[in-house]
């Protein structure tokens, strides 16, 4: 190559020898070299962006899949228990047992910080209510010693996860510097902990207000009855289009029209399938709002030309041999495909179909438009058939929620149920790639 | 929920059916399958699609017929008199409905007993309170005659769901026993299940026509609507997008020029991301890259375009914004202070173009490779580099397709929603700073939708014409990008 390009470039009548590389050449080939670096540079660029997104991802949203919470011992004798339930402020008096319990805790551990109420109703936020709760319940375990687990308040899990800072921290009525010190010393006796969030993973929406209660559960629920309803819907009617566009399908207008409206679903904008879901599924059929089965429907219109597009691929990868073998032995045509195209297209049908449920499972906008926003999701449905049309949101709709809310400690939620949902997507394309790996038939 | 139990009696049917049809068949050949026209199967799946199809379909015309029949009855006893001001049929019909949903589920919870619910002569202020106890969501008062509504439509619905459902058992049975009484030993069950199937695949096939019909039906009756409420010249024309919040009362402003150029505005920040990047990425991976380094670098690009939009939203306006203000903005590393907010132009089109780098490249790549190898060949037999090879062979045979590529990537960034709602801002400007927080078609779409206004109000209503300004405007570039592609693709073959 480089031979080539210095022969041409050489002038003629030049009394120079070739292995000299004149000032053309070299001004070629560094306009070469800059070409190349500008294409290095570009997939450098993509990659970073990608790496840049996954640090930020997994950075921000851990702290989400840690709780901050106060380990006290804590009894309560039977005459407490009377005298707090004789007073008029039965919470209040239950709090003022429980700081005495955590003052004698804390002098064991030889920790002297004065410390009020209020900073222990910052940090933790009214516990009293809590502790009453529970000896009402179980009325037995007066007089032993029982061990609590209290949830810290959303601001004092910020600073523990480095969130919230000291530098720059000014005073509120949230939290002071003054918390901050006895926050720090709780940690050095082992009263304050982080430990993982299940209730993260498992809970539901909590209001505003609420930013450590909030979960994803419900959520991922109503995500999986959407799918169920997507699965079931567009993988047949989809695998049926196909079948009749690959190999039934006469060379007609009609078959034309088909065609053309498959391909252009395929690039309109998944707002507008929202927009469609509210009008036809909720104005003009009277749906239930918020309920994942209108999401499922709305999805499924989404995700079919996906689906077509893919199963015709693996359709027309199956050799007309095949077909021709089964006429040759009698079979309709309906029994040659049904028989056996269908089957061998099989593996690359399911690919496909995993792949738009991937898809459609990371769609947001349209279920926004149908009511499946974040703080419909207050809880599991009760049964089966409730999970389909009782309302609910989903991962992504959550996700959003999260984000548009004032109070910064719903970002780490946002994000934590982005890893959520990222690990979702990506155990079906791993999925979908055994199965290409594993199934999938060269002809 | 007696519609699930519903189908599930139809489907039992239906099960009856293709034992009874296959036996029946096999009967009449006298046990000797060879006596039958088709395989014994074929006899039974023909009686039971007859049961399950007619069915079925009744089953979701009647679904779907039903309301809207008895809204119609409703409405047009309403007197007009209670229409009020500022209100219309519709409302008050939504109303209507609302509140015999309410009287279901005070009666499933045990509220109020059957007979109080249905009984025309209820007081209206107790049946408020009771509904307002079982939790259902009603206005604050309902009136006599909305209440009285609210029954009729209540004992309507429930004498055509029990009608519903004895007819479409009828036809279920009917259906079987018409498939039954064909299976003999003669009848071409075979041809007649095959020919069915076929019906079927069709019909699958035609949803995809249902459903762009469904878009531009919901599409255009809205904002012929909302045309009737608003004229067409202002949203057109209008140069500001100021609408009222519904209650406050006021006139609103819902000119779409201020949200078009917004979203433009945001589409061509990404493409300048987007389209160098990615035609770059896409002429290294094809041209130069290795088998190795193409395996690891293309697949990880195009991780890029799994990625739902919801994460790039979230980086849009938790990462990349208040890193742009920390450049930009005030006491920033530059030490200009042109950013206010992370929310703008720039954050949101950066963003995007992130998004739309893998899509760009993998769709440059493959027509790229399409360029036939006999081009390049003549080329370097001329003494020409690979680079200029790229550029001045490659590139302009390819280009039709590139050009195809890019107007597809664009109208990708034209309809992408949650990257502009969480990134761009709310503020309807138009102004030239890509600094600035500007807003786009979808995230107006998706505000004026979720928020509190009626469905009736061109508050509401307008969101569906920019819906139809947004679909016309995708569909415009992918029908004029394929166009492109279609017209030049074979050139070289």
């Amino acid at each position: 190559m480089s031979d080539m390009s210095m022969d041409s470039a050489a002038p003629r009548r030049s009394s120079k020898s070739l292995h000299e590389v004149d000032a053309r050449t070299r001004r070629r080939n560094a306009a070469e070299t800059r070409f190349k670096a500008c294409g290095i540079g570009a997939i450098a660029i993509g990659l970073f962006f990608l790496v840049v997104l996954v640090v930020a991802i997994f950075r921000s949203g851990l702290p989400a899949f840690t709780q901050t919470v106060l380990d006290v011992e804590f009894a309560l004798t039977q005459e407490q228990y009377e005298d707090a339930e004789s007073q008029l402020f039965k919470t209040k008096a239950y709090s003022q047992a429980f700081n005495g319990a955590l003052k004698t805790q804390l002098d064991e551990s030889g920790v002297t910080l004065p410390f009020d109420e209020a900073s222990i109703e910052r940090i933790a936020g009214k516990v009293g209510g809590t502790i009453r709760e529970y000896f009402r319940a179980n009325e037995d375990q007066l007089g032993q010693p029982t061990s609590f687990q209290l949830a810290a308040s959303s601001r004092v899990d910020g600073y523990m996860t480095g969130r919230v800072t000291r530098d720059g921290f000014q005073d509120s009525r949230f939290l002071t510097l003054a918390d901050l010190d006895l926050v720090d010393a709780l940690e050095d006796a082992g009263i304050i902990r982080t430990q993982f969030n299940w209730n993260f993973i498992t809970g539901a929406d909590s209001g505003v207000d609420n930013p450590g209660g909030a979960g994803i559960g419900a959520s991922v629920v109503g995500s999986f009855f959407m799918m169920l309803v997507v699965l079931f819907l567009s993988l047949p009617i989809g695998v049926a289009a196909s079948i009749y566009l690959e190999e039934f399908a006469p060379r007609n207008r009609f078959t034309d029209l088909i065609e053309v409206n498959i391909s252009n679903l395929a690039a309109v904008p998944s707002i507008v399938f929202g927009i469609l879901g509210l009008a036809v599924f909720i104005q003009f059929m009277h749906l239930p709002q918020s309920a994942p089965v209108v999401g499922g429907l709305v999805l499924t219109l989404m995700t079919l030309p996906t689906i077509i597009i893919s199963t015709r691929a693996s359709l027309n990868a199956v050799p007309p041999s095949i077909r021709d073998a089964a006429l040759g032995l009698g079979a309709s045509r309906m029994q040659s495909v049904f028989h056996h195209v269908l089957p061998l297209a099989m593996p690359g049908i399911l690919t496909g179909t995993i792949i738009g449920l991937a898809q459609a499972l990371g769609e947001t906008a349209p279920l926004l438009l149908i009511g499946m926003v974040g703080f419909v999701a207050r809880g599991y449905p009760d049964s089966f058939i409730d999970g389909f049309v009782e309302p609910n949101s989903a991962m992504p709709a959550q996700i959003y929620t999260w984000a548009a809310r004032a109070d910064a400690a719903f970002y780490d939620k946002a994000w934590g149920g982005i890893i959520i949902l990222l690990m979702f997507l990506l155990t079906m394309n791993i999925i979908a790639i055994i199965l290409r790996r594993r199934f999938e038939r060269r002809w | 929920m007696p519609l699930l139990w519903l189908i599930l009696i139809v489907l039992a049917i239906a099960a009856a059916g293709y034992v009874l049809g296959r036996s029946r068949a096999l009967a009449s050949a006298g046990g000797d399958i060879r006596q039958l026209h088709s395989l014994p199967s074929y006899y039974g799946s023909n009686a039971a699609l007859k049961a399950v199809v007619p069915a079925l379909l009744l089953l979701v015309l009647w679904l779907i017929a039903q309301p809207l029949y008895i809204n119609s009855v409703i409405s047009g006893t309403l007197p007009d008199e209670l229409i009020s001001e500022g209100s219309s049929r519709g409302l008050l019909m939504a109303e209507v409905s609302r509140t015999a949903q309410g009287l279901d589920l005070a009666v499933s919870q045990g509220v109020i007993d059957e007979g109080v619910a249905s009984d025309p002569a209820a007081d209206f202020n107790a049946m408020t309170d009771r509904l307002k106890q079982a939790g259902a969501i009603v206005t604050s008062q309902i009136t006599q005659p909305v209440l009285n509504a609210a029954q009729r439509y209540r004992s309507m619905s429930h004498t055509g769901t029990a009608i519903m459902s004895i007819a479409v058992i009828i036809i279920a049975v009917l259906g079987a026993f018409y498939g039954i009484r064909q299976s003999s030993a003669q009848f071409r069950a075979r041809n007649v299940v095959e020919q069915g199937v076929r019906v079927l695949l069709v019909a699958a096939a035609s949803i995809a026509v249902l459903t762009t019909v469904g878009i531009v039906l919901s599409l255009v009756f809205n904002t012929i609507e909302f045309f009737r409420l608003y004229p067409a010249s202002e949203f057109f024309f209008g140069l500001s997008w100021a609408p009222s919040f519904s209650g406050r009362g006021g006139s609103s402003e819902l000119g779409v020029l201020p949200l078009l150029w917004g979203t433009i505005y945001i589409s061509i920040v990404a493409l300048i991301v987007a389209v160098p990047v990615g035609l770059f990425a896409a002429i290294y991976l094809s041209e130069y890259a290795g088998s190795k380094v193409r395996a690891v670098a293309k697949p990880l690009l195009e991780v890029l375009a799994g990625i739902p939009t919801i994460v790039y939203g979230l980086f849009a306006l938790l990462t990349v914004g208040p890193l742009l203000v920390s450049i930009f903005g005030d006491g920033g590393v530059l030490g200009v202070s042109w950013q206010g907010g992370g929310r703008a132009v720039i954050t949101a089109g950066l963003v995007m173009g992130i998004m739309l780098i893998p899509f760009v490249s993998s769709l440059s790549d493959d027509i790229i490779n399409a360029v036939p190898q006999a081009m390049r060949d003549g080329s370097y037999g001329l003494g020409a580099t690979k680079s200029e090879t790229i550029k001045q062979v490659v590139l302009p045979a390819a280009l039709p397709g590139i050009v195809g590529a890019i107007l597809l990537a664009a109208s990708r960034a034209i309809g992408e929603t949650m990257i502009v709602v969480l990134g761009a801002g709310a503020a309807a400007r138009l102004s030239l700073n890509p600094f600035e927080a500007m807003t786009t078609v979808t995230a107006k779409i998706v505000s004026q939708l979720t928020g509190d206004s009626d469905f009736a109000s061109p508050e509401a209503l307008v969101a569906f014409a920019l819906g139809m300004t947004l679909f016309v405007l995708t569909l415009g570039l992918n029908v004029f990008a394929l166009y492109i592609v279609r017209k030049y693709r074979e050139q070289y073959d």
